[in-house]
């Protein structure tokens, strides 16, 4: 899986993310629903669409602080490097795995088939 | 008008280590679908990931063999992507805040040498297996979370050829730090090609067009070839290159759209919550720095250098981190590279071809090479004698000394004995003495191997051609002066 990387040699990567002071309650619900593989009809694609574009609005309230200056934060604590041992653990059991499968095939979970 | 091709690739890089990225599953090959598996890898609400410090160690040291910075801080973003094969919707993988930047590669091609400059490697976790039937496709998670390096590169790369160059050295280098075993056939080595064309003369890059999941060197090569070839002609008839994900088929040696992946490309990365970020200390690596080999070309130049090898020699020998290191410690152990260079490209390489092993499979050591070498410099068997061992040697572990002693295969000494020898060659063959004293030079050789063969194969081939001459040409002005 590529990271979708603009070829700009030597200018880094396109910096991805919701540019606040610019969202003009640009939240497309149905695209998202359909990325998300989420089947909505039109009443709740609108009823989301107002919910969270009050959402948005409550944010971009941030937008309105000077933050000059300050690193986007990815997480709230400063705790670094939490690592594990390359030591194997014994996981689940096959039966059990496939317990919960809505459909399965041999040793394998079933799936539409999605192929070019 | 002429075009250039701008090639960037994604290499993946399944990395050596026992467990998955995030979860203790084995990393095993080959076991019965679905049997490595547990509810972080499976994608099972609530579980949480941890990240396994060897994929982070083994990724920094691929970083530091390549020349790359390591990042001050690193991090993990998901990658939404709805796909049968990835169970929990999203990759765990680093989207802006890499673990290495830029570095690169040189390659070497029709004796010109070229950088390839490295944008970044990052690390993130593989998706599960599918097999396609009928009317379904079944899926195998046993590989969703073994850790995945990606390296790319800038589209410094200008050719089918210099891709399949760089892929070598890649892979070469790779094993030589000993961070992954880039097994191809078992898909430890896969990589997207980014590939755009632009008039020559102009400076901006062409639109371009990605082939996905090549999984063999060849593959990639023809396809590359196919592809600028393709779009050359596009742009040429005045067309558009359209940007796209490619599939490459094999069988018909033609690219082709892969349409269920168009809206895809809508990642919507976001950081990992679930995972806290990598800093590392100065100090850590420089640790771990201190645990890389040699490059390749490092090593293939002081080899030159030191043993006074060509260049063809060192590369050969070089080639491989196992055979390099056992060159070496012949040649330490024996006090003479060129003739453990000339055995080791000979015939142990003939026998490590013949046997499909490698050079820490087979029962030869280089303490067992040395000596052998050591017993024909001090002509105590001759070169011959030495050769019909080895392959005994490399089967099954043995002292040379101990065999020549039991066999009684030492070198049937001095000049007198050989001289007897020689007497008796050519009292036994008076044709062939008549044939050389009448002008033909090869007769020679026939008596030097009758000599030989008198010794049983112990006698010092020189010291019996230099007396089988000396005779020959006593003969020679006895016969003038007659």
């Amino acid at each position: 899986m590529g990271v979708s990387c603009e070829w700009l040699p030597n200018h880094g990567y396109r910096r991805e993310g919701v540019d606040l002071a610019n969202t003009t309650a640009d939240i497309r619900v149905a695209y998202v629903a359909n990325l998300a593989r989420l089947e909505l009809d039109e009443a709740s694609c609108a009823l989301f669409q107002r919910q969270l574009e009050t959402v948005v609005e409550y944010v971009r309230q941030i937008g309105e602080l000077n933050l000059d200056g300050i690193e986007p934060t990815s997480h709230g604590q400063p705790v670094y490097n939490v690592f594990r041992a390359d030591e194997v653990r014994p996981g689940l059991s096959h039966d059990r795995v496939l317990a919960n499968a809505p459909a399965k095939m041999g040793e394998e979970f079933k799936v539409p088939r999605i192929v070019e | 008008m002429n075009y250039l091709p701008s090639v960037g690739l994604e290499v993946h890089v399944q990395l050596k280590t026992n467990t998955k990225m995030f979860c203790g599953c084995t990393t095993a090959y080959g076991a019965p679908p679905n049997t490595q598996v547990c509810p972080v890898c499976l994608g099972y609400p609530g579980a949480m990931p941890v990240m396994n410090v060897a994929a982070i160690r083994l990724t920094v040291l691929s970083g530091l063999m390549l020349g790359c910075r390591i990042g001050a801080h690193s991090k993990f973003d998901r990658k939404s992507y709805f796909y049968p094969d990835m169970p929990k919707n999203y990759q765990i993988t680093q989207y802006d805040q890499p673990l290495c930047l830029g570095g690169g590669l040189v390659i070497e091609l029709g004796g010109q040498t070229k950088l390839i400059r490295l944008t970044r490697i990052h690390l993130e976790e593989d998706v599960g297996k599918s097999t396609h039937y009928a009317g379904c496709s079944g899926v195998d998670f046993n590989r969703a979370g073994v850790p995945l390096m990606e390296i790319v590169t800038e589209p410094d790369i200008s050719s089918a050829d210099e891709a399949v160059a760089f892929l070598l050295a890649l892979k070469q280098t790779l094993l030589y730090a000993g961070v992954s075993e880039c097994n191809l056939e078992e898909g430890n080595l896969r990589c997207d090609v980014n590939i755009s064309v632009r008039p020559e003369g102009t400076g901006k890059l062409g639109t371009k067009a990605e082939i996905k999941n090549m999984n063999t060197f060849k593959g990639v090569q023809a396809a590359l070839k196919y592809e600028v070839a393709r779009q050359i002609r596009c742009v040429a008839g005045g067309g558009r290159v359209v940007q796209e994900t490619l599939r490459w088929d094999p069988d018909l040696g033609e690219t082709f759209s892969m349409r269920s992946k168009e809206d895809a490309h809508d990642y919507r990365y976001f950081p990992e919550p679930d995972l806290l970020p990598v800093v590392l200390a100065d100090a850590q690596i420089e640790a771990w720095r201190a645990t890389l080999p040699e490059r390749p070309a490092e090593r293939r130049a002081r080899f030159m250098h030191v043993y006074g090898l060509p260049a063809y020699d060192a590369g050969v020998l070089t080639a491989e981190r196992g055979v390099a290191d056992f060159f070496e410690a012949t040649a330490r152990l024996c006090g003479n590279g060129k003739a453990a260079s000339n055995w080791i490209m000979t015939d142990v390489m003939r026998l490590l071809g013949e046997s499909g092993r490698s050079v820490t499979q087979c029962a030869l050591t280089p303490e067992v090479l040395a000596e052998l070498i050591l017993l024909v410099e001090r002509r105590t068997i001759n070169l011959p004698t030495a050769k019909g061992l080895l392959p005994e040697l490399f089967e099954q572990a043995g002292r040379p000394a101990e065999l020549v002693a039991t066999r009684g295969l030492g070198q049937v000494g001095g000049e007198d004995e050989i001289g007897r020898l020689v007497e008796q060659a050519l009292a036994a063959n008076p044709r062939v003495v008549q044939d050389f004293l009448a002008g033909k030079q090869a007769a020679a050789q026939a008596l030097v191997g009758q000599v030989m063969k008198l010794s049983r194969g112990k006698a010092d081939p020189q010291m019996a051609g230099r007396l089988v001459a000396e005779r020959l040409a006593a003969r020679q002005g006895g016969a003038a002066v007659s």
